[in-house]
């Protein structure tokens, strides 16, 4: 709780609860004392409805009124076992924190071995099972499908998880590493390393030309050598990329933020800082197996 | 608001001897009674209760026929699976079964209350039983008020024994409709019934005891609300039961060769038979009564009387408050049936029937939601072309597979990735990622509606036209 709330105030509420609790008792002897005498009738609340309607004044039936003391037994009940006296935290200490990790572990319990039992099974073989399949989707669509897209194409900054171009490698080892761990993909601003806008203009046109794309021969050749300066430490003499440090192949056409001259002049100049976030901590073994084995079988069927 | 003086007073004195206010029950032994109305009463009682505890062993599609599967949301009545999208046929029924309910009390009274509620058909069969076991009306009460010995104590043990294990029987029957039944049965030994089926066949079983063994005619007095509404539904032409106290009265015991008009008797023979077969205690010849179900028990007794006594039937029989009161003969009362208020009801009864059945037969076993990914809106998909990615849910409801092909509409050239046609396992729902790719040259950037066509390839009456948005950049 907040630092400037004084101790009393648990015992404040406690008290005004307490005594609610035994003025409705109070309230309910106090009504309920009144029994007619044999003979007596009962009067009328006054009110006359359809000329001779009337509202007799009969004290409460007794079950009724037993059904009020129930309630306020149960009202004790419930505060001595739950928290609601004050601060007090009630005899069962109960926690809506608790409640949810209660349920997490019934849910694991009760999905557990289903999703388990693939764990032993070699990802490749788990990928072609229609049931993990269908399993692995459910797990994609809620926790990769927001970056990734349902049909996990990607989209700007978002891999492609289909094209079998792996940034870190496509081995289910590194898929699972991928998973558990997250990457962070940066790129440094090399624009002061390469020079001035037309240098970079030039490596942009060398990196097109590497992928084959329409490009300015002579920008390329000119490019060349500041990329062998400048970007070959990470994307290799040839632009193959290094799936070590996750730095991409520049030469199969597959572009994570663009592949026109003008994307690949702000990459270039900004750099690029990505991240996936790691999922071991809320995906457990099972399921990042699964997982695993679904993202594998999409590049799977994409190279069919 | 006065307040009436008396209430304020202080405490009661020593002598005053508390009274209830609320009537204390006087236990009700309904004597047995045969006749047509009776006869139609046990009809209904055995056709609803073989419907009700057969239903759930029937089997069809090699599955349970009637089956509520509620972890699975998936309703089956025979041939037809209801999903939760089929609400309304629900909020069909209940509006069949409400005007089905005006009409009926309409023309003729609580017929629902008499014959057909599971209250009336459960207190029959328990009395039965206590019949069989403890004798008609008047041993039933010599038994109860005789002292505790070992044969009243082995009757009571026997009824109470037998009504429990019917009781338990309805409370699994029941539990049956929402569990399949077999495993259900097969729970038993060994116990392996979780605790929710356990709580709610004892809970039930315990329902049907209390309310058909001991609260009987209470439930219908005090806790059922439809009881009460009902008088709303009734008019000077409605069918009710009737005593005919200007051929009856004034009533009196007398000889059967006795000639009643010559003693100023009128036909009533003052035998309480009308009483005492009452379920709910009442003397039919006071008049319409609230706590009436509608039984008709008292017009068989009676019938049985003057059939006896020579006399023609009908003393008590069903007429109309108009009848009664002389505004027609009671050769008139068909005439009066047909009048606005049974022609309103049964219009618009047959109106919600046909629209009931109409979408039975019309519903699609496909359902098609489009939902479009919210991550990105479009994406490069190479070549010049972009793309926006959809999940489309298919609902098969069907208990077949059925096979599909997806089209989309609404801007020209686009084009559906996906795998095609899409198979959908019988009565499932699947998940499918697409793709849509179009070349965006020529197109206005922004929003565009698209509709995606879904068709069944091997019935063309089966389709889905959903509609979406494309994104153009």
């Amino acid at each position: 709780m907040s630092d400037f709330v004084h101790d009393g105030w648990s015992l404040y509420i406690a008290i005004i609860t307490l005594a609610s609790l035994v003025a409705c008792a109070v309230l309910l002897k106090l009504m309920s004392t009144r029994k007619l005498a044999p003979g007596e009738k009962p009067g009328t609340t006054g009110h006359i409805w359809d000329e001779d309607l009337q509202e007799w004044h009969n004290p409460l039936p007794s079950w009724w009124m037993w059904l009020f003391y129930i309630t306020i037994v149960f009202a004790l009940v419930y505060l001595i076992l739950y928290p609601g006296l004050g601060s007090y935290k009630g005899y069962l200490g109960w926690t809506s924190t608790g409640q949810y990790q209660d349920e997490q572990k019934q849910a694991a319990a009760t999905y557990g071995p289903v999703i388990d039992k693939y764990l032993k099974q070699d990802p490749v073989k788990v990928a072609a099972d229609p049931v993990a399949r269908e399993i692995g989707q459910r797990l994609f669509l809620n926790y990769c499908a927001q970056c990734h897209g349902s049909d996990a194409g990607g989209s700007k900054g978002y891999p492609n998880l289909r094209d079998g171009d792996w940034l870190y490698g496509g081995s289910p080892e590194m898929i699972k590493t991928t998973l558990l761990n997250g990457r962070n993909g940066a790129m440094p601003p090399m624009g002061a390393a390469v020079g001035g806008s037309e240098e970079v203009r030039d490596v942009a046109h060398y990196v097109l030309s590497l992928s084959g794309r329409t490009h300015d021969s002579l920008r390329a050749q000119r490019g060349q050598p500041k990329f062998a300066a400048a970007c070959a430490a990470c994307h290799g003499a040839d632009g193959k990329g290094n799936q070590q440090i996750g730095a991409p192949n520049l030469t199969d056409d597959i572009w994570l933020y663009g592949g026109t001259e003008a994307v690949i002049s702000e990459t270039i100049v900004k750099g690029r800082m990505n991240q996936m976030p790691a999922h071991k901590d809320f995906l457990d073994e099972g399921k990042i197996h699964l997982l695993t084995a679904y993202v594998l079988g999409l590049s799977g069927q994409a190279a069919k | 608001m006065r307040a009436p003086d008396r209430i304020a007073e202080p405490a009661p004195a020593a002598d005053e001897v508390e009274t209830s206010l609320y009537e204390v029950r006087k236990k009700i032994y309904a004597r047995a009674v045969s006749g047509l109305f009776a006869r139609w009463r046990i009809a209904l009682v055995i056709i609803t209760q073989l419907v009700f505890y057969c239903s759930p062993w029937l089997i069809w599609n090699d599955r349970q026929a009637v089956l509520f599967d509620l972890v699975s949301r998936k309703f089956y009545i025979f041939g037809l699976v209801f999903w939760p999208q089929d609400f309304i046929f629900l909020t069909a029924l209940l509006i069949i079964s409400a005007y089905s309910l005006f009409l009926f009390t309409a023309v003729a009274g609580r017929l629902w209350c008499g014959y057909a509620c599971p209250q009336t058909v459960y207190t029959e069969m328990f009395m039965w039983i206590e019949r069989k076991i403890e004798g008609d009306r008047l041993q039933r009460m010599r038994l109860d008020q005789s002292s505790l010995g070992a044969r009243k104590f082995g009757l009571k043990l026997l009824k109470h024994g037998i009504w429990i294990a019917v009781a338990l029987w309805t409370g699994f029957t029941f539990v049956g409709y929402f569990s399949p039944i077999k495993t259900l049965a097969a729970s038993f030994s060994p116990w392996t019934l979780g605790p929710w089926e356990t709580f709610w066949i004892f809970f039930y079983g315990f329902a049907t005891y209390g309310n058909a063994g001991w609260m009987r005619e209470q439930v219908c007095k005090y806790m059922c609300p439809y009881a009460r509404f009902q008088s709303v539904m009734f008019d000077p032409d409605t069918l009710i039961i009737t005593y005919d106290a200007k051929r009856g009265d004034p009533r009196g015991a007398r000889g059967r060769k006795v000639d009643s008009k010559a003693v100023g008797l009128g036909d009533c023979v003052d035998c309480n038979i009308c009483v005492q077969v009452c379920p709910t205690g009442i003397d039919i010849r006071n008049g319409l009564q609230y706590e009436c179900i509608g039984c008709a028990a008292c017009i068989d007794g009676c019938d049985q009387v003057m059939d006896k006594m020579g006399y023609a039937r009908g003393l008590i029989r069903y007429s109309t408050e108009n009848a009664v009161k002389g505004k027609y003969p009671d050769q008139e009362i068909k005439k009066h049936v047909v009048r606005p208020r049974v022609l309103i009801y049964t219009g618009l009864l047959v109106l919600v029937i046909i629209a009931f059945f109409g979408g039975l037969f019309l519903r699609s076993p496909l359902k098609v939601d489009v939902i479009r990914d919210r991550g990105a809106m479009v994406r490069d998909a190479g070549g010049g072309l972009i793309e926006n990615v959809y999940r489309l849910q298919f609902i098969n409801t069907d208990e077949a597979p059925h096979r599909f092909s997806v089209n989309v509409s609404g801007l020209d050239g686009m084009q559906v990735v996906m795998q095609q046609p899409v198979e959908v396992p019988p009565a499932t729902t699947q998940v499918f990622p697409v793709s849509v790719k179009l070349d965006p040259a020529g197109i206005e950037s922004g929003s565009h509606v698209i509709v995606f066509h879904i068709v069944d390839l091997d019935r063309a009456s089966v389709r889905a036209d959903e509609k979406s948005r494309f994104f153009v950049r």
